[in-house]
């Protein structure tokens, strides 16, 4: 029984992360078509963001859910201005480009921070199941998981700014004769789910430490997600974290954590062969 | 005169620097550097296959390290449980081209898009690369050759002559392998597109929809590039194998998929020299920051300078947003343009060149 409980907030964390460090890139290749693969970068930002705030005397709660987002969100806005923009629309050329990026920050971060994994303790302690015990920092990702993707619900369901938005994605040129100025949603979007992922980033730092190549270890995960979702954002990051998230915690579970890893990205390519338009390409169509 | 006669200079051209390079560089230089450039003529296979993948084909391939590195592992398996190594040789082609025409099954088939499929491709790798990564334990062995984990198989023994286990062949011998062999490649790959089915795939890489209007089926013809080219990239595997007598996991590592890329966006793709010339430049320019590594000093413009990851980022990005087509046919459309503004262009008209994409 308590194994049960033990397996279940397990999993429930898989999915939480998996949500989390997807839910930013969902947000820029749903929104504006643009694969982004320097996003796994964007979540070591976040991390290191997180890191140097701390080691300034920031306390860890503001590093981690304020000035990790900023940073990472106007590093965002800068990469949108100064290389995602002349691409729009050449999809292979954007994933070239923020590919070159992505190596960029990886040599950046390794000439300023060292090849080295910096780490800083997760606070918050651990409490009893039983015979097991497990983090309360666990349970905090969870809970930040679900505020995030509330909270990006509200604002696209219900907000001015979610509703200009949407329009803009649906048809820009109808948006801008209605006076939306196009170039600064795109910034403002692309800004808007960098500052997700570092936010994701540093969430998740304590759990796994930061070093420059993290990002490899996110980004697979986190595209597969994605694409496992299909179009809609929120609906596919949910639903197709929570498929990828249980098989990759059963498997870690039964028999190692490597092979949980390869049995999600398999199971992500049997279900991209099945269903090619994602998820939500086939369910849950209307969501957003 | 005209491109057809042009074309023919270029293939002789080539030809001719070839073999003259083949047959020279080991009497004029030292062995070091002829090591060196073995390694060089070895990538410029494996840049070869990108560009018959991505350049012709139009398949975005971000894998093409997972079939270099299997070949490369293959061989060493082989090698380790045979000994001889005629058989080794052709399983680093077979298998790699198995498991592509495997993916690619599973891939053109499922009529996945292009950015899927770049997607899907690096997903592979790094599934492999965490596969064999996590190998490190004594109980992960074919035969009798242990995978090793991340610290990878050290001693291979190296290529012999066909039947004659006796005879290794010496250092200054692969160079003449390798260079011939990428001469081979390249010859064979001009001829392979030159035929009827290069002609198609290409057709196909213009417009998939067109080309399936007239009867071809993309599918098929995608997945055959697919497997050639991940058949080439399995033998350069081999000989990068050979070349070092080891092989670890970082040759399925995303830092070598983005470096093939890298040679191919360089030298530009739908030009086979393009991304030799790439492939050699970028490969002598990780060579010559590395030389300059610091040792231990803390200068921050020293430590970017020997940062390679940094540089071919900045490469990488200032190629796609200001040479998008690359170096060869960059230069090349230079060049027409000043023969045009030269001779009596003002006067003739040019016939109209085909759409390009």
């Amino acid at each position: 029984m308590d194994l049960v409980a033990l397996l279940a907030i397990q999993v429930l964390y898989a999915i939480a992360s998996l949500a989390l460090i997807s839910v930013g890139l969902a947000i820029i290749f749903g929104m504006m078509r643009v694969i982004n693969l320097a996003h796994g970068e964007f979540l070591m930002l976040g991390g290191y963001a997180a890191i140097v705030a701390t080691s300034h005397g920031i306390s860890i709660w503001i590093a981690m859910l304020v000035v990790a987002p900023i940073v990472v969100g106007l590093i965002g806005v800068i990469v949108e201005r100064t290389i995602i923009r002349f691409l729009y629309g050449r999809m292979i050329d954007t994933m070239l480009a923020t590919w070159g990026l992505s190596l960029f920050l990886v040599g950046l971060t390794t000439a300023i921070f060292g090849n080295t994994t910096v780490g800083i303790s997760a606070p918050l302690g651990s409490f009893q199941i039983g015979a097991y015990r497990t983090s309360v920092y666990t349970l905090f990702v969870i809970a930040v998981a679900a505020v995030v993707l509330a909270a990006i619900f509200a604002l696209i369901r219900w907000t001015r700014l979610g509703l200009i938005a949407r329009g803009t994605m649906q048809n820009a040129n109808m948006a801008a004769a209605l006076g939306v100025n196009p170039p600064r949603v795109y910034a403002v979007t692309f800004g808007a789910g960098a500052a997700l992922s570092g936010l994701a980033g540093a969430v998740l730092a304590p759990v796994s430490g930061v070093f420059p190549t993290i990002g490899v270890a996110y980004v697979a995960k986190s595209f597969i997600t994605v694409i496992g979702g299909g179009a809609a954002i929120l609906s596919g990051t949910v639903s197709a974290s929570a498929l990828f998230g249980t098989i990759n915690q059963i498997a870690t579970f039964v028999t190692t954590p490597v092979f949980g890893e390869v049995a999600l990205l398999a199971a992500a390519i049997i279900l991209i062969r099945l269903l090619p338009q994602g998820i939500t390409g086939r369910f849950f169509r209307r969501g957003l | 005169m005209n491109a057809r006669s042009l074309n023919l200079v270029g293939l002789g051209l080539v030809g001719v620097v070839g073999v003259a390079f083949l047959v020279l560089v080991p009497r004029v230089v030292e062995l070091d550097v002829v090591l060196e450039l073995t390694v060089y003529m070895i990538m410029a296979i494996l840049a070869l296959s990108l560009a018959l993948v991505w350049g012709y084909g139009g398949i975005l391939c971000f894998g093409q390290s997972a079939f270099f590195g299997l070949g490369a592992y293959t061989y060493a398996i082989a090698m380790f449980n045979i000994g001889e190594s005629t058989v080794p040789l052709l399983l680093a082609v077979i298998v790699p081209a198995a498991f592509a025409a495997l993916l690619g099954y599973f891939m053109f088939y499922g009529r996945i898009s292009d950015v899927y499929l770049g997607v899907i491709t690096l997903t592979v790798t790094l599934i492999l690369f965490n596969s064999i990564n996590s190998t490190a334990g004594p109980e992960f062995h074919i035969g009798s050759a242990r995978l090793g984990g991340f610290n990878g198989i050290p001693g291979i023994p190296p290529l012999n002559f066909p039947g004659n286990k006796a005879a290794p062949i010496d250092l200054e011998g692969m160079f003449y392998l390798a260079t011939a062999a990428l001469l081979a490649t390249y010859f064979g790959l001009r001829l392979l597109l030159a035929s009827r089915f290069g002609r198609i795939i290409v057709g196909i890489r213009e417009n998939e929809r067109r080309a399936e209007l007239l009867g071809y089926d993309p599918r098929a013809y995608k997945l055959a590039t697919f497997t050639i080219g991940g058949a080439l990239a399995g033998f350069a595997g081999c000989l990068f194998a050979n070349w070092g007598n080891f092989v670890s996991p970082t040759i399925f590592g995303l830092a070598q998929s983005a470096q093939i890329i890298i040679w191919v966006i360089v030298g530009g793709r739908g030009t086979l020299i393009g991304p030799i010339v790439g492939c050699i430049g970028i490969q002598w320019l990780t060579t010559a920051l590395g030389a300059n590594q610091p040792s231990g000093g803390s200068d921050l413009w020293a430590k970017i300078f020997a940062n390679a990851p940094l540089i071919f980022g900045i490469i990488l990005i200032a190629f796609v947003l200001l040479v998008p087509k690359g170096l060869v046919p960059t230069l090349g459309d230079i060049g027409q343009s000043l023969l045009a503004s030269r001779g009596k262009g003002a006067k003739r008209l040019q016939p109209k060149r085909a759409e390009e994409g």
